[in-house]
């Protein structure tokens, strides 16, 4: 009677925190939905703003889609030319376990740092370069938050990869390097774009290191010097007005940013399945 | 006997302090199947990898003495260790097809080593596809992915792509151990066929296998080579204690 009575306290206490881990990801998304989806309309998406993002009331939120895709994208892309080197390093070339194991700690610790000291360092960096805020400084910033995760994540999947595969491709002769880049990339494929969506979506949706960084701006971006919108930016700066149809365009902002990850993570699980074809278990 | 293709000398190896192969001196003849055999943990797998420096990927592991390889030492810090490895092959126990098609496994070695002719490589494939006895049962889907062949399969196409790169040496750890016993039977057959071309090193706990297979045979125990010579002398007139036990099955 006691062990059932036990037994049956605890599933309640699963159940309610299934619930609560579910149900605020339902409150959230109606919310967005709720909010955001009366301002969606072609010109949201298709203008920039007019007057001012901060007091205009017309047009939409162009400026912020497309500079926050240039943003994550060529932080991601940034991000993954400073850490596959970095990756396949640990994985198949350093010999000693203690330097790994300090190489990992640290990033560790990059994971934990608040995003908007990533956007202070990125700013100090960009007035060391003599550089202002643009799509640039903010592509720097990003790409620093992400590598620790770009990195921790890949060499996750890489561990995975058995001795056996990689031996079998050195007894025919490969190098280190072609072993790397020929079997280990190649079985770890799936996992590797995983890791670069996750890195995308906590790049996009990031506001605090952008802030300083790639500044705010009502035109699309066309220069790498120049600052760019973003949307984490665009919920922030225009949720806080008096002016009702611009507070519109921060709910149609959290909309789309939710849209894009949902759309991105959704595609890479696909893309991902289409690569596991090749992959050895 | 012809001549040793592989002469180890003086060989000792250490995984931290561990002493798995001590002083270890035998010749391995050329165009021969040579079985080393013994129970468990006796070196048998170590001893066999480090005929061409695979042992050098375990970390922490030590290596003295010498192999000679056609009168070269392969320890030598001047030694490309990517020939010795092109030059001696490896068949592994469990069959770890690349991640690719089975195409692209058997050129992968040649593609590796230069060759981009893609005449020559299909040609390649097939001349191996047929030494390895798996021609006909993938030639009309060399495109389709390796890992959905049956294990016995892969083991043959391991077979396969191992021979592509041209070895002289082909080394054997429990090739069959992990695969039914028609599939065992089958890669038997090949080894028996391949040893006029090239010089085989078998490792095997499979006693019945070894008297099978061998042309020639090293006993390892504990680490150390107990005793070495042609099958036919060591199965029916072993010299040492310890190879008369093992040849009765007193220990495994």
């Amino acid at each position: 009677m006691g062990k059932h009575l036990e037994e049956r306290f605890f599933l309640a206490l699963m159940i309610a925190s299934l619930a609560i881990v579910t149900g605020s990801l339902v409150f959230i998304l109606t919310t967005v939905v709720v909010k955001g989806l009366p301002a969606l309309n072609l010109a949201m998406v298709t203008q920039v703003p007019k007057g001012g993002y901060y007091l205009g009331k017309e047009g939409g939120i162009l400026n912020a889609i497309t500079g926050s895709l240039a943003l994550a994208g060529g932080a991601t892309l940034l991000s993954l030319a400073l850490s596959l080197p970095v990756v396949l390093y640990l994985q198949l070339f350093a010999r000693d376990s203690r330097f790994v194991y300090l190489v990992r700690l640290s990033l560790d610790v990059l994971w934990g740092i608040p995003s908007i000291v990533y956007g202070a360092f990125g700013f100090t960096l960009l007035l060391f370069l003599g550089l202002r805020a643009s799509l640039l400084g903010g592509i720097m910033a990003l790409a620093f938050l992400e590598l620790p995760i770009l990195v921790r994540a890949m060499e996750e999947v890489m561990i995975m990869v058995p001795f056996e595969l990689k031996e079998a491709s050195y007894a025919l002769g490969a190098t280190r390097l072609e072993t790397a880049l020929r079997v280990v990339v190649r079985q770890t494929l799936p996992g590797l774009l995983t890791a670069l969506l996750l890195a995308f979506g906590r790049g996009i949706g990031d506001a605090a290191s952008v802030l300083f960084t790639a500044g705010y701006t009502d035109r699309l971006p066309t220069s790498l010097l120049r600052p760019v919108a973003s949307l984490p930016l665009a919920v922030f700066f225009q949720l806080g007005t008096p002016v009702p149809e611009v507070r519109e365009r921060a709910y149609a902002s959290a909309l789309i940013l939710t849209v894009i990850i949902l759309v991105i993570s959704l595609g890479t699980r696909l893309l991902a399945r289409r690569f596991t074809r090749h992959v050895v278990r | 006997m012809s001549d040793p293709v592989i002469q180890i000398r003086g060989l000792s190896v250490a995984y931290g302090n561990q002493l798995a192969v001590r002083d270890v001196s035998v010749d391995i003849p050329a165009r021969q199947i040579t079985a080393i055999i013994g129970p468990s943990g006796c070196g048998k797998t170590t001893l066999l990898r480090s005929m061409s420096r695979l042992i050098e990927l375990v970390e922490g592991v030590r290596v003295w003495g010498q192999v000679l390889f056609h009168g070269q030492n392969i320890y030598d810090p001047r030694v490309d260790v990517t020939e010795i490895r092109k030059r001696i092959g490896l068949l592994a126990q469990r069959p770890f097809t690349l991640p690719m098609s089975i195409y692209e496994n058997v050129a992968y070695g040649p593609h590796l080593h230069g060759l981009r002719k893609r005449k020559a490589l299909d040609a390649i494939v097939e001349k191996e596809l047929r030494a390895a006895g798996l021609w006909d049962e993938v030639k009309d889907r060399l495109h389709a992915p390796a890992s959905a062949l049956s294990v016995g399969q892969q083991q043959r196409l391991c077979l396969a792509r191992g021979l592509a790169v041209e070895p002289e040496v082909l080394l054997c750890d429990e090739v069959t151990s992990a695969l039914d016993p028609i599939s065992g039977q089958r890669i038997e057959a090949r080894l028996l066929e391949l040893k006029t071309d090239y010089t085989i090193v078998l490792v095997t706990h499979v006693l019945r296998q070894a008297r099978r297979l061998a042309d020639y045979v090293i006993f390892m125990y504990m680490g150390e080579l107990i005793e070495h010579g042609p099958a036919n002398q060591v199965f029916h007139d072993p010299q040492e204690a310890k190879t008369r036990a093992y040849l009765k099955g007193e220990f495994y």
